[in-house]
């Protein structure tokens, strides 16, 4: 709650922490120059997270706007050089903590290309990832569309979006053992099967969800305010896209039906039935359209994956037969609370000082990855995620890089904001959906 | 005790000339990391090589043929490698603008949309330490290809392809940031990942983790790149 202001070599400099407005107000109408530098962030609500924005403001256009990142870097990419292969999950999917799925399975893939085991992962471990996947999509998407509701003055679609993602939350607690961070998808497989009921309260999940989709759309879809505040704002067409490399919503707003699980299908998405969402409005309300679509979609393909997790795939292995290379034991929960598979433990501890022997070797050790890099992509909530992996062929990462999505799609912003109002920079952010998590890494 | 006498006799002639093949770099020797104490584990005198750096030869495969073809620019491309489905070019870092920019523009190659420029640091890799790794799509043709342009440690040059690709701005700057490779002719080349004051480039092999020592019972814990490794 406080104001006040120095002199700088650039002009006056205000600070304002609290709601008092009246001093800056009063000192800007009182000063013959028009230009005005607003710094926003790198606190701020409706900036997604530590991102900072720098705004040029000539009366209430913004002439110039520039983001500033890298407040939420936790050198993740660093870090993974120094654990196996394994480990690397529990890292990655801490960067984009919103879709920890989609970081863990773009990981894993490019960890498998380099083993070449891609075919040998099971097919029940394939369809729980996309089942998984694209749950996480939908939870994504409702966190994006429920922080833009209430960014733009709306507050139940902010309270209907995480109501229903904690649905979402709770499955991936009974499946994964925890909300968020699973570090479920590992290099051949996931960790465990999915438990007892799970599939009977994914089926309850489905049929639920389609009416909340509809709750919010009724919200949002036709609201005069909603729409006056999104269409034509934050204007960014195909050519923009395809020259910053903008890709996921934002470039299907412009139309182009450019979608990874469609173009260069992975973990069988080729096998499910779905349509590619797209819109022509280049604006933020098509963005809005695309994702709510694209909601819909996924909970069509949860469906397909189910009915092969419950049915064809029933009882099939979901980690990679491969001794060397898959988890030496499903967890199991026991009555002691612990996740450990008494039947495994009984077998190091009792039977075989070979069974031990490779267990403790694959768990402190690893496995080693042949040299080389390769690079596999994946259609997360945000655009494209790819992992370029390579290795030195030892038991750890030689390095991982990732083509984070929010990062590139963050780079647009300025070509969204220049030219139109401050009160719509908010909303152009808000439609890139940037996770400042992903974005710093 | 020997005397030379009864030895037998060795013929003098000399050792024929054996064509020099430069030996590739060691990875590691020995196993489970063990090399200052005792080895019982018979693996100590084990040698693993890197792999040579090799030309695939053609064919290629798929369409790498008719991509490399197209871009009949074989003078600017050092190497070509096809490797676990990807067709990567390493090309000579001068000539970097002028391959992204026919990959770009050609319309039978047509790869309209970049993933980005990332880095990688292969300090064995004398005189071109540093790698900047670019991944390319093309939504026309559906396909694929990575183009790698390398520099030395001590002069880290790397023409800018900004130009070319302008979502190349940001990945640029991360990649100075991580690694030092100065991007010529980026209209701005500033940290964007670590504090602007930051001193060295923290992806680089050789930059020490520093961590936390944690004291227990007299014992202390070591950064992370200073505990024992297994590799």
């Amino acid at each position: 709650m406080s104001t006040g202001y120095d002199e700088a070599t650039e002009g006056k400099v205000y600070s304002v922490t609290g709601a008092d407005w009246d001093e800056v107000v009063s000192g800007v109408r009182d000063s013959d120059d028009e230009r005005l530098v607003i710094n926003m962030g790198p606190q701020h609500p409706s900036t997604h997270g530590v991102l900072r924005l720098v705004l040029t403001l000539d009366g209430e256009t913004v002439t110039e706007a520039r983001s500033v990142i890298g407040y939420l870097h936790t050198g993740i990419e660093k870090n993974l050089e120094y654990r196996t292969w394994t480990q690397g999950t529990t890292f990655v999917t801490r960067m984009d903590y919103l879709s920890p799925i989609f970081n863990e399975t773009a990981y894993c893939l490019g960890v498998e290309k380099l083993l070449g085991i891609e075919d040998r992962v099971p097919d029940r471990a394939q369809a729980i990832r996309v089942m998984m996947m694209e749950l996480n999509r939908i939870s994504s998407h409702l966190v994006a569309m429920g922080t833009f509701g209430m960014e733009l003055g709306a507050t139940t679609p902010f309270l209907f979006g995480y109501r229903d993602r904690e649905l979402i939350m709770d499955l991936f607690e009974y499946i994964t053992g925890l909300r968020m961070n699973h570090a479920y998808v590992r290099p051949g497989g996931v960790s465990v099967d999915l438990p007892a009921g799970a599939v009977d309260k994914i089926g309850e999940f489905l049929k639920i969800m389609p009416q909340r989709i509809k709750d919010i759309r009724k919200l949002l879809d036709e609201n005069p305010v909603y729409l006056r505040r999104t269409k034509d704002v934050g204007y960014l067409d195909l050519t923009g896209c395809m020259a910053l490399g903008i890709t996921g919503p934002i470039l299907r707003s412009a139309g182009l039906p450019w979608d990874l699980r469609k173009s260069q299908p992975y973990c069988g998405y080729e096998t499910y039935e779905f349509e590619v969402a797209t819109e022509r409005g280049c604006d933020v309300f098509s963005r809005y359209l695309v994702r709510m679509r694209e909601m819909e979609e996924s909970l069509k393909i949860v469906e397909q994956a189910l009915d092969r997790i419950a049915g064809p795939l029933k009882g099939d292995p979901v980690m990679i037969e491969d001794k060397k290379i898959g988890w030496p034991a499903q967890l199991a929960l026991g009555p002691d609370g612990f996740g450990n598979s008494p039947d495994h433990i009984a077998h190091i501890m009792g039977s075989s000082m070979e069974a031990l022997i490779h267990h403790f070797k694959l768990v402190t050790e690893g496995f080693r990855v042949p040299a080389g890099q390769a690079y596999a992509s994946i259609e997360s909530p945000k655009g494209e995620l790819g992992a370029h992996v390579v290795s030195d062929g030892g038991t750890r990462p030689y390095r991982v890089h990732f083509r984070e999505p929010s990062f590139c799609n963050l780079q647009g912003f300025p070509a969204m904001a220049e030219g139109g109002q401050v009160a719509d920079v908010i909303a152009a952010v808000a439609s890139i959906d940037p996770v400042m998590g992903g974005v710093d890494r | 005790m020997t005397s030379p006498d009864n030895l037998p006799e060795v013929p003098s002639a000399e050792v024929p000339e054996v064509p020099a093949v430069a030996e590739p770099p060691v990875a590691r020797r020995g196993m489970f990391g063990a090399t200052d104490t005792g080895d019982t584990s018979g693996y100590g005198g084990l040698v693993v090589r890197r792999a040579p750096q090799l030309s695939t030869p053609r064919p290629y495969g798929g369409y790498f043929d008719e991509l490399v073809d197209t871009l009949a620019l074989d003078d600017a491309i050092e190497r070509v490698v096809v490797d676990r489905g990807e067709l990567t070019l390493h090309v000579k870092r001068e000539r970097l603008v002028e391959v992204c920019q026919k990959l770009r523009d050609d319309p039978a190659l047509r790869f309209e949309l970049s993933l980005g420029v990332s880095g990688v640091h292969y300090p064995h890799l004398k005189g071109e330490e540093l790698h900047a790794v670019i991944h390319l799509c093309s939504i026309t043709h559906n396909r694929r290809v990575r183009v790698e342009a390398s520099a030395p440690e001590e002069d880290p040059h790397i023409p800018s392809t900004v130009g070319v690709f302008p979502g190349h701005d940001w990945h640029e700057r991360e990649t100075w940031d991580f690694f030092g490779i100065v991007f010529d002719g980026h209209p701005g080349l500033t940290r964007i990942m670590m504090p602007d004051d930051w001193d060295g480039h923290p992806q680089r092999k050789d930059y020490p983790l520093g961590g936390i020592p944690v004291e227990y019972r007299g014992a202390t814990i070591p950064a992370p790149d200073q505990r024992r490794s297994y590799a």
